[in-house]
């Protein structure tokens, strides 16, 4: 299945290069996949399905003009091309009805990107069963995603990338009968069902705790643990333009001030953007190798995710990010405190497994709310008393990342992206769990 | 228009399946997005998209396969990789559909003015840097952009019950936003964008008041620059209809989605603080709120006459005199619970199944004015257009955030102020619901980005709504 998106891929490239004229110049960006849902309730499969597509962006440019054109693809190598020619010709048709383009800006390196990885996934029925097996009375719920994900890029000066890779990504939720759960997931290349036996008994152990009366908890300040799945929800949420190129100079960034220099996170704060070692393509849609970068350095903003477009418009550098800019292999730098001192070191207050639903309360001042969500517990004297009831938190980032952070872990976890908008994500973050001196809860 | 139906019949009619049901649904949808920005004209950004989804039933436990290859065998194969898997998951199915009912029916729905032409791309263009080019030059509005979305959806059904639906829709989305920054700290105002969408042509640009609206938008981004903070404490709250459709979507919504109560999305969305037992019974809000399912309003972005799963869509009550009566809830889930639902199972394209989500959503008007509205209030606050939404996953204790707010004090509109947010919890905040605003504050409002769903879709839904006012609800404003 994979051969066949790299040679349909190709029969659109060569096609391309055959009838583009020029002073036209083309980039071609693509996304496939194969990929099987199975969708479960109560352990059981509520919905399952099967999802083959694959489709192409072509951009145009000529005379100083840019037009982009999304065209999804059967599979069959004469219907696409018929598409494709009827794209290029809807953009030919487009380019003279728009303004030249000041922010035009392409990349004329010849490169070449390859990465394939063929790993076997596992049969359905074997998966399922062993769920079942592992899950026996659980409440469980969720979903498995699985199939190989292509995505390629190619342009008239000569660039050349593909990525193929299969891998699966189970993300699922246990319920205890009192309403509460605990969230779990597997997610990789290479299926161990060994490994999902382990994330499934760890699992069922911390539903144990979950049993115990419900705790409720009045608003106030509070120490409090993030654990690494809890700051991906903060983390996700600053990537909304707070790493943009654009949305600093637009003065839309809700790290503006750490990028004016007015204000600081914690010196233990590093993040990067690093595609090396991530699942992600090297390459963007926009034609550019994507590079490491260094955005945020022991508490101080360094550089910022810039497309092409903002390139051309901020006097910058691209350096392979999307044109939404935001990152899709972030990389937050571990600490010092083991993850086996985590509750001593908290002592009382509250262990966050998961956070929800995160938002602005104001932007400019990175204040941020959300909601505790999945297995949050009290512990006092570092011991788990009881889990809590679900809680609203408000708070700005310079305080729970800044002046009150108190200690990352030294371990850190992969979190694979389990989104599957439109298509299956190839994102990732790479989080350390956060003791923090201070969150205020509010609701 | 509907010009693969003839083909699409003769292959669904050639397709084989050893199942007691199929059904094939086919969707193609062409976008446009044209955007300046600052008066730059950013690349357009045009779509063409086109597959269909293949559902079969075999002994009770369904499946489907999604496919853009239209050819015979391509649907052939798609229908046989269902089949195949609706054999697979048999032993470890959650559901025996066996007794559920297939629709059957046969309809056709257009958008209104469907056939009249739409301005060209260049007209478009024009228009847009008509509107970026009317942002007076100040040197604290640091940022506008004027968008314009168009998306033309064609979408058949057929099943092997002898169902044949045709939807054909086109949907508007304009936008337009500018940002003020004095250095320090930064507002933004806009029109439309995520708060507003239509179906329909021209007019809906008109209808959002697009057109000459540069100079406000700029100027009230400006005001809110130089306004304090909105103060903390208990007011009253008078909530404009484009931030009423948020309200209205998170937290009447979501939670009255059946297929949440039924457990479905507790992995990812999440649940609801509303139980099976509660329709009928639970008092949702006041009695001054009444909510309907509306699919019969012609503009409205989620009108239609059958469902994507072919269920005939008619107006409902679920919330009638603050009493819950029914239900957002599709066949599948009517079946299931054995409650009365809508006609609500959908999906945001052919590569994705059709499950229980929001359509048109609407509060119904009252019979105050909007004067009586502000003169019935002696310590309050307005607020209007939505900027920033947070809610529980069982869509209880929500905060959520205005652009724009003006204080009310003795029955009167006062200062402006910035960063207005107001907290509650859903299940007390409707009951709080004081006065409801008359057809003359009524607005047909919408928006293209609800998520939801394993795995992910985003769709469009409608929501209508009068002014309305709240009691006693706590708000504060930000920090900067």
């Amino acid at each position: 299945m994979a051969d066949h998106f790299l040679h349909g891929f190709n029969s659109l490239v060569d096609w391309l290069r055959a009838n583009v004229r020029p002073p036209e110049q083309f980039t071609l960006s693509y996304a496939g996949e194969r990929s099987q849902f199975i969708r479960l309730n109560h352990a059981k499969v509520r919905q399952a399905g099967d999802v083959q597509q694959s489709s192409a962006s072509l951009k145009l440019i000529a005379e100083g003009r840019q037009a982009d054109l999304r065209l999804t693809l059967s599979g069959d190598h004469k219907i696409d091309c018929q598409r494709l020619a009827e794209a290029l010709e809807q953009l030919r048709q487009t380019l003279p009805l728009i303004p030249q383009d000041p922010y035009l800006q392409l990349n004329e390196q010849a490169w070449d990107s390859r990465h394939q990885q063929q790993a076997p996934l596992p049969d359905n029925a074997e998966v399922l069963a062993r769920i079942e097996a592992g899950a026996g009375d659980l409440d469980l719920v969720g979903i498995l995603a699985a199939g190989p994900i292509c995505r390629g890029f190619a342009s008239s000066h000569g660039a050349f990338g593909w990525h193929q890779a299969n891998s699966f990504n189970f993300d699922w939720s246990l319920f205890h009968a009192n309403g509460q759960a605990v969230k779990a997931n597997y997610a990789g290349q290479v299926w161990d069902p060994q490994g999902l036996d382990r994330r499934l008994a760890r699992a069922r152990e911390q539903l144990e705790y979950l049993g115990r009366p419900l705790k409720t908890l009045a608003p106030g300040q509070y120490r409090a643990y993030f654990a690494p799945s809890a700051m991906e929800e903060i983390v996700d949420l600053l990537g909304w333009g707070g790493f943009s190129a654009q949305a600093v100079a637009n003065k839309n960034c809700p790290l503006q001030r750490l990028y004016a220099g007015e204000a600081t996170l914690s010196p233990l704060v590093s993040i990067a953007e690093q595609v090396s070692g991530s699942i992600s393509p090297a390459f963007s849609g926009e034609g550019y190798p994507r590079s490491d970068l260094r955005l945020i350095d022991q508490g101080r903003a360094l550089e910022q995710l810039t497309s092409a477009r903002s390139a051309a418009e901020f006097q910058r550098q691209a350096n392979g990010a999307e044109a939404w800019e935001s990152p899709s292999a972030l990389s937050m730098a571990a600490g010092d405190l083991a993850q086996a001192d985590v509750l001593k070191a908290l002592g009382t207050g509250l262990y966050i497994n998961n956070l929800w639903y995160l938002n602005y309360s104001d932007q400019p001042a990175a204040r941020i709310t959300g909601l505790t969500r999945f297995a949050c517990f009290w512990v006092e004297n570092g011991e788990i008393q009881a889990p809590v009831s679900t809680m609203r938190f408000d708070d700005s980032v310079y305080s729970l990342l800044g002046s009150q952070l108190e200690a990352l872990t030294l371990e850190r976890e992969m979190l694979l992206s389990a989104s599957t908008y439109g298509q299956r994500q190839t994102g990732s973050s790479h989080l350390p769990g956060a003791l923090v001196k201070r969150l205020t809860l509010t609701l | 228009m509907f010009d693969s139906t003839t083909l699409l019949r003769q292959r669904f009619a050639a397709l084989r399946s050893g199942g007691e049901f199929f059904s094939l649904r086919h969707v193609r949808q062409s976008d446009q997005h044209l955007s300046v920005r600052k008066n730059v004209a950013e690349p357009p950004s045009l779509g063409r998209d086109e597959g269909a989804m293949l559902t079969v039933r075999v002994s009770g436990v369904e499946a489907y396969a999604a496919t853009a290859d239209l050819s015979q065998s391509g649907l052939q194969q798609a229908l046989d990789r269902a089949e195949a898997l609706a054999r697979q998951i048999a032993a470890h199915a959650l559901l025996d559909l066996r007794d559920q009912p297939v629709a059957t029916a046969r309809a056709d729905y257009l958008s209104p003015d469907m056939d009249s032409a739409f301005p060209s791309l260049a007209e478009c263009f024009e228009l847009l840097n008509q509107e970026s080019a009317s942002v007076p030059a100040d040197e604290r509005l640091v940022n506008w952009q004027v968008s314009l979305g168009l998306s033309t959806v064609e979408q058949i059904y057929l099943n092997s019950a002898g169902a044949e639906l045709r939807h054909a829709q086109r949907l508007v989305f304009p936008g337009f936003g500018v940002t003020a920054f004095d250095g320090s700290d930064s507002q933004t105002r806009t029109l439309g964008r995520d708060n507003f969408g239509q179906q329909g042509g021209f007019d809906v640009i008109q209808r959002c008041g697009l057109p000459g609206a540069g100079k406000r938008i700029a100027d009230e981004a400006l005001q809110l620059l130089l306004a304090p903070n909105t103060p903390s404490g208990q007011r009253d709250l008078l909530l404009m209809p484009d931030q009423m459709m948020l309200q209205i979507h998170e937290s009447i919504g979501h939670p009255l989605e059946l297929d949440r109560i039924l457990g479905d999305e507790r992995n990812y969305a999440g649940t609801s603080f509303v139980k099976a037992s509660d329709f009928g019974h639970l008092q949702y809000g006041s009695k001054l709120l009444n909510v309907t399912f509306d699919p019969e309003i012609r503009e409205e972005l989620a009108s239609y006459s059958h469902d994507d799963d072919g269920t005939p869509a008619t107006r409902q009550f679920l919330i009638r005199d603050g009493l819950l009566v029914r239900p957002l809830g599709g066949a599948l889930s009517q079946f299931r619970s054995g409650l009365d639902g809508v006609a609500n199972s959908r999906a945001c394209s052919w590569n994705r199944a059709p499950i229980d989500r929001m359509a048109n959503l609407n509060v119904e008007p009252g019979d105050k004015s909007l004067e009586q509205l502000i003169g019935g209030i002696e310590k309050g606050i307005l607020m209007r257009t939505n900027r920033s939404w947070s809610i529980d996953d069982a869509r209880n204790k929500f905060q959520f955030g205005c652009e724009w707010g003006q204080l009310i004090e003795n029955g009167e509109l006062k200062g402006v102020v910035k960063n207005p947010n107001y907290r509650g919890i859903s299940s007390n905040f409707w009951r709080n619901l004081s006065a409801v605003g008359d057809a003359s504050t009524f607005q047909v409002l919408g928006t293209p980005n609800c998520g939801k769903g394993e795995p992910n879709q985003v769709v469009r839904v409608g929501h209508a709504s009068p002014a309305c006012v709240f009691s006693q609800i706590d708000v504060f404003g930000g920090d900067a």
